[in-house]
């Protein structure tokens, strides 16, 4: 089973009830894709096992083969590699990764060389792992590590979480589209309802059944409520606005460990999450068979 | 006088960047506006903007297969790294199609093609508009779901909104930044006069903060802190400024848990149009503090 | 000897588009006869990525020995002075002024990119 904790808005808490979910279940696989800002181990709290480099190849020219034909520089979309009179520049900055230069050249002078965008950490806590991507800083692209996290957390069969990034763009995609579940974290909010409406929209076009979390309950309007129940949106789990939670996550506290009763509200709403994929399993099968 | 450009950023998401942006549009006269969060906008929530002009926005390129012209060789499924091409053996014929979401625009396939069946598209992937508001002119967008944030279109809204602050004789563009530190905040951040970085006194807000600023540091960019929520935890505001006074970036105010930013943002107003607050007090001294400091 | 100024319009009393990468119009200005055509940029408005270094290609394919620009980055400066271009910043006003601030010295060869990456 695979459940990405996302939100639309940033700060409505994905991190802590992911990493909340997480610790409650007896064993699980917790993956942080929010690579630009990973912020899961500082609820976690983990012993760090193993460091993986993450690296993208970009190309090299051997100039002693080159015949400076310009086939690599027509074929490149991203204006990485540039082709002058007697040398050859290359960006690897721009570069994609895709190969196509390296497969075009007629004089066979290209090779790859890797260079490193960021990293992937493996930690234990327990009975959790908690796999975490981490750009490094000044990389623009966050894509290249989160495909690598999900081929790492492929292989694993337990219950995995993934800690999706903010927004709705190609980060959370490629996040959501590996999940048989979307737990969608908001806040009543005029800003958490608009980015809420984009990210059940995202849920919808990858058809993942998706349910909602009202984090920080009691603080703006009762429109998401509203809003939930047009579009058949289960809320599954709302938690009240309180200092004391946000003074423990300003601790590092998720709220399994600082409050012991979450524990069980966790582990019941693991449930409800598990009862309604089944029904949607129930739900397609059906209609496959009509 | 050249416009000056401020940009306000964060790191990690949820800490007041687009709440304090809103107040600045309030405090400040003869500016525009420009909300670079084209994934998940929001201050067009505060700002209730008049759209005036709309735009088509166009990423990248996407593969496109002819499955006419198709011979179902599957060189491009060799070719693709970005397993993009598809292979579906229960269609009537097998057939190979390509995933939009994964297809990174590439061309190796329609590159390498001999039937020369695919072809490389540009479908829409947004839209981008200017529009007036009681704050000033605004320049925003939103991104298409799902689409490729590249900075493209943040850029298009900078150059956007600086042509505009140009033309209208306005002494600033007031840029409301995406959380992150990926392609869309560099894209939001290169070349502003300065950058405010919004954080909280939480260990995520210290970490994404190092992070936010060590990006404004690659850039050569002059940034400054704001500490908002500070009073959550003291310890961890004092740890902030600490930081922030070994580093070249200024220390420009703290501003304490404030519930009526919300009550405000319900209301669709800035806080300081919501009411006199201590806060909204030092709101008014962190803006005239940067006021100095752009000089 | 050709010249290549960045400009917003095709004629020579057009204004001087600042960037570089994204310059609307390329005007290549033969200084003995005075002639001069102009290039489109269009393509490297759009380009997502890399337009410095698309543009610096055109340049270098267009014979221009000199370019006059009001800012140019890095990837597309490595371009240029890899195909023996140089280039001349800060250019304002008209095509024409620019040609001539030029001409009588007013204007500074860059030696290194004076902005960083940016779109």
């Amino acid at each position: 089973m695979k459940i990405a904790v996302a939100s639309g808005k940033g700060g409505t808490g994905k991190t802590l009830i992911a990493t909340s979910l997480a610790l409650s279940l007896e064993k699980a696989v917790l993956v942080d894709c929010d690579v630009e800002e990973p912020n899961a181990h500082l609820l976690v709290c983990p012993q760090w096992q193993l460091t993986r480099h993450v690296e993208l190849p970009f190309p090299k020219v051997d100039l002693n083969k080159c015949s400076f034909c310009g086939e690599c520089q027509r074929v490149c979309r991203f204006g990485a590699i540039a082709v002058l009179a007697d040398q050859v520049l290359t960006f690897p900055e721009l570069c994609h990764s895709c190969g196509a230069c390296s497969l075009v050249c007629p004089s066979r002078a290209i090779s790859e060389e890797k260079r490193k965008i960021g990293e992937i950490r493996f930690g234990i806590k327990n009975g959790l792992e908690l796999i975490e991507g981490r750009l490094q800083v000044g990389e623009p692209m966050a894509t290249p590590i989160i495909r690598e996290l999900k081929r790492c957390s492929a292989k694993r069969d337990s219950i995995i979480i993934f800690d999706a990034p903010p927004g709705t763009s190609c980060p959370v995609i490629h996040t959501l589209r590996a999940s048989d579940y979307a737990l969608l974290v908001t806040e009543p909010t005029p800003f958490g309802l608009n980015d809420l409406v984009l990210a059940v929209g995202v849920t919808r076009e990858l058809a993942i059944p998706a349910g909602l979390i009202i984090n920080k309950a009691g603080i703006g309007d009762k429109k998401v409520y509203t809003y939930a129940q047009e579009q058949n949106l289960p809320i599954l789990l709302e938690i009240p606005e309180e200092r004391k939670i946000a003074e423990a996550y300003s601790r590092g506290k998720s709220l399994a460990e600082a409050f012991p009763e979450y524990k069980k509200i966790f582990l019941d709403l693991f449930e409800k999450i598990n009862l309604q994929v089944k029904e949607n399993v129930c739900k397609a099968v059906v209609s496959s068979e009509r | 006088m050249s416009v000056k450009q401020l940009s306000v950023v964060s790191g990690k998401g949820g800490t007041g960047k687009t709440s304090l942006v809103a107040c600045f549009a309030t405090l400040g006269s003869n500016m525009v506006i420009a909300d670079c969060d084209v994934d998940a906008a929001n201050l067009h929530l505060i700002a209730e903007p008049l759209i005036l002009k709309k735009q088509d926005f166009y990423g990248g390129a996407k593969a496109e297969i002819d499955q006419e012209r198709c011979q179902r060789t599957g060189v491009c499924q060799q070719v693709c790294r970005f397993d993009a091409v598809v292979f579906d053996a229960s269609a009537q014929p097998v057939k190979y199609w390509i995933d939009p979401i994964a297809c990174d625009g590439c061309g190796s396939c329609a590159e390498f093609c001999a039937s020369r069946a695919i072809k490389m598209v540009q479908p829409k992937a947004g839209e981008w508009y200017i529009s007036e508001t009681r704050f000033g002119p605004m320049v925003h967008a939103r991104l298409g779901i799902g689409e490729e944030n590249s900075g493209k279109l943040v850029s298009q809204v900078r150059k956007t909104a600086l042509e505009l602050a140009e033309k209208r004789d306005r002494k600033m563009v007031l840029i409301d930044g995406p959380p992150g530190i990926g392609c869309p905040v560099i894209a939001s951040i290169t070349g502003v006069d300065y950058t405010i970085v919004v954080t909280e006194p939480t260990p995520s807000g210290i970490h994404d903060l190092e992070r936010i600023s060590e990006l404004c540091r690659h850039f050569s960019i002059p940034a400054g802190v704001v500490i908002n929520k500070f009073d959550l935890n003291p310890g961890i505001s004092g740890e902030i400024k600490k930081i922030v006074g070994i580093s070249n970036s200024d220390f420009l105010g703290e501003i304490p848990y404030e519930p009526d930013f919300t009550r405000a943002m319900v209301q669709g107003k800035s806080l300081l149009e919501f009411n006199s607050s201590p806060s909204s007090k030092i709101i008014k001294q962190i803006w005239e503090n940067l006021k100095s400091l752009l000089k | 000897m050709k010249i290549c100024i960045t400009a917003r319009g095709e004629a020579l009393d057009s204004m001087v588009d600042e960037r570089f990468g994204r310059a609307e119009k390329f005007i290549i200005y033969e200084t003995e006869t005075g002639r001069f055509e102009a290039l489109d940029n269009t393509q490297n408005l759009q380009a997502m990525q890399g337009a410095g270094v698309q543009s610096a290609q055109k340049v270098i394919a267009s014979g221009a020995k000199i370019l006059i620009t009001g800012h140019c980055g890095p990837k597309a400066y490595a371009t240029l002075k890899a195909g023996g271009v140089k280039v001349y910043t800060s250019a304002k006003g008209t095509v024409k002024t620019a040609i001539e601030d030029y001409l009588k010295g007013a204007l500074k060869e860059i030696t290194a990119p004076d902005v960083e990456s940016h779109w």
